[in-house]
């Protein structure tokens, strides 16, 4: 079994368009999308939730006002300044609780609840083009990479069980907890780029991060004819560094209008953009199928 | 007055919009770049920096000749940063969240204070406007920490120079974009009238809403779309401060590294009028 993950770093280059259009390319595989905090897979993909399940992790401090004797103890210790005296005595803002149990384990009133958290859900879904593992975190809310985690373990079984040979993941962007879990185990990293001052230097922060753990990397060049000189910048970083470079795609409206309809871009008629994108994705299953 | 600039989505145009206010604020600024996991704002505004500090996480170290083995510290611990299992105690220094906790626990005082890096933090000047950044160091996990000390420089810029600062957030709506916008007295929040824009700036709604802080929408990308997204403004009564227009002339000027507000009197108006629509709700706010 494979497991591929679209990554960017920065926001906004078109991984989820471009993980739509090879959830439509590819054949045997499960399809996953880690971006738990905003995910946007499920809008292409219109999936039907076949399971549904909580998903809880960590916990929440919480001060009983009745019991609590206004010692301020709890307030000195906490290191996330979540603990405040207002008018009616001390108050724990949810936002800022860590869930780290320091102020329940010394309050000498023992006033402090610590309940667990619902953080989210997830599903198992299916869809046009197979079987869809996805989440959503409740706004506001953390532990991304542990539901991460929970989620790829789920698509990996669910491989396991359909014989699949492929599970393919969209990401999130950045470099934090959510990407560093999506990558582990994965046999191939795509990032999406675009020839930008930001796009280049968040590939270059995430291509860091591949070699770091020791993740194959290819880059697919999205909204190339943007800026030229950008585009060579990337071209010769890549180069140097020896990512192969898949797909050089020109900016055009016709993925969001694909977007509109609630379809992926290899779903309308064929074009130019859309050929270099099964180019790309022949290489990808072979550079999957090299590795490890 | 700390004005923050949020999404939801990545790339509807955060950064575009913060340099662009940036450039032409009225009265003294510092320029905040909270996406400390892919930080973009110094490759607009140009910055000389001055200050740099390596910034560290408070961990624990343990001293294995007074240990007891007794196993307060990782029956308190929630984050499985360290472990005991006979006589044998590990720190797992990756996964610490800093809490202290074991440190006050341990009756032997067996636990010291040690440091794991979290990344850098630069500051300086930008034309005549003040700087800041975080930048997470590459393969840490956590980017909460990291915000929680530049804010904290933040605050020590602020008390020295006086004047706004604007902040640059991470894009998503879970923990760290939480942190980014907890401390500002406005939060600004981009999108872009595309399913995905539309979809994300409702999570961002749900997200924010509740922090009960003045909330406007810039729309980028005007045009591109659907009408969905003014419909749910109309809706939640949320103002929409700006609407840039979608324009390849825009997006082009952005990929060579300019502000946008700098390419076209139009444009220029547009921030303007933002600008003054920001300070218009914070001022609403605090009346109310």
């Amino acid at each position: 079994m494979r497991e591929i993950i679209i990554i960017s770093g920065k926001g906004g280059t078109g991984k989820t368009s471009l993980a739509g259009a090879f959830a439509h390319l590819a054949q045997e595989k499960i399809i996953c999308d880690l971006d738990v905090d905003a995910p946007d897979l499920h809008l292409l993909l219109q999936p039907t939730r076949e399971r549904e399940e909580e998903f809880r992790a960590g916990h929440e401090a919480r001060i009983n006002p009745e019991k609590c004797d206004g010692c301020g103890l709890c307030a000195s210790l906490c290191q996330f300044g979540a603990i405040r005296e207002d008018g009616a005595g001390f108050v724990i803002n949810p936002w800022r609780c860590e869930g780290c149990k320091v102020c329940v384990a010394f309050c000498p009133a023992e006033a402090i609840l610590f309940p667990e958290k619902h953080c989210g859900n997830w599903y198992i879904s299916s869809t046009r083009f197979g079987p869809l593992v996805h989440a959503q975190l409740f706004p506001g809310e953390e532990n991304s990479g542990k539901l991460v985690m929970l989620l790829k373990q789920q698509a990996r079984e669910l491989a396991k069980a359909r014989g699949a040979r492929l599970v393919l993941c969209d990401g999130a962007p950045g470099i934090g907890c959510p990407v560093i879990s999506s990558l582990s185990g994965a046999n191939l990293a795509v990032a999406v780029t675009e020839p930008t001052p930001s796009g280049r230097h968040d590939l270059e922060r995430v291509a860091g991060l591949c070699q770091h753990f020791q993740i194959p990397l290819a880059v697919i060049i999205n909204k190339h004819d943007l800026n030229p000189e950008e585009e060579s910048a990337i071209e010769s970083f890549c180069h140097h560094a020896g990512y192969p470079v898949l797909a050089r795609l020109p900016h055009d409206i016709q993925v969001t209008q694909a977007m509109i309809q609630g379809l992926v871009v290899t779903e309308l008629p064929e074009t130019e953009f859309t050929r270099e994108l099964q180019r790309a994705w022949s290489r990808i299953e072979a550079l999957a199928e090299r590795s490890r | 007055m700390i004005v923050a600039v949020a999404s939801g989505k990545g790339g509807t145009g955060k950064t575009t919009v913060t340099a662009s206010l940036a450039s032409l604020w009225e009265g003294p600024l510092i320029g905040v770049d909270l996406d400390v996991e892919e930080p973009n704002l110094h490759l607009f505004l140009h910055p000389i920096l001055t200050g740099e500090e390596t910034a560290h996480l408070t961990i624990p170290v343990v001293d294995e000749a007074t240990c007891t083995y007794c196993g307060a510290c990782s029956e308190l611990c929630q984050f499985k940063a360290i472990s005991v299992m006979g006589r044998l105690i590990l720190t797992f220094p990756e996964m610490c969240h800093g809490c202290g906790g074991c440190l006050a626990v341990c009756p032997e005082k067996a636990i010291t204070p040690g440091q794991r890096e979290l990344g850098e933090i630069t500051w300086g000047t930008a034309g005549r406007q003040g700087f800041l950044m975080g930048r997470l160091r590459l393969g840490e996990a956590m980017s909460p920490p990291l915000m929680r000390l530049v804010k904290a420089r933040l605050e020590q810029m602020l008390a020295q120079t006086g004047g706004d600062a604007i902040i640059d957030a991470p894009p998503g709506v879970s923990c760290p974009a939480i942190n980014a916008v907890i401390d500002s007295d406005v939060i600004v929040l981009v999108t872009e009238p595309t399913p995905f824009g539309f979809y994300d700036f409702q999570l961002a709604w749900e997200a924010f809403a509740p922090l009960n802080k003045p909330l406007g929408a810039v729309i980028n990308r005007a045009g591109l779309g659907t009408g969905a997204i003014y419909e749910f403004c109309r809706e939640k009564h949320l103002p929409i401060l700006a609407e840039i227009p979608y324009d390849r002339a825009i997006a082009e000027a952005y990929a060579r590294g300019r502000i946008i507000a700098q390419i076209s009197p139009e444009l220029q108006g547009t921030f303007v009028s933002l600008m003054a629509a920001i300070r218009g709700l914070a001022q609403e706010a605090a009346h109310a």
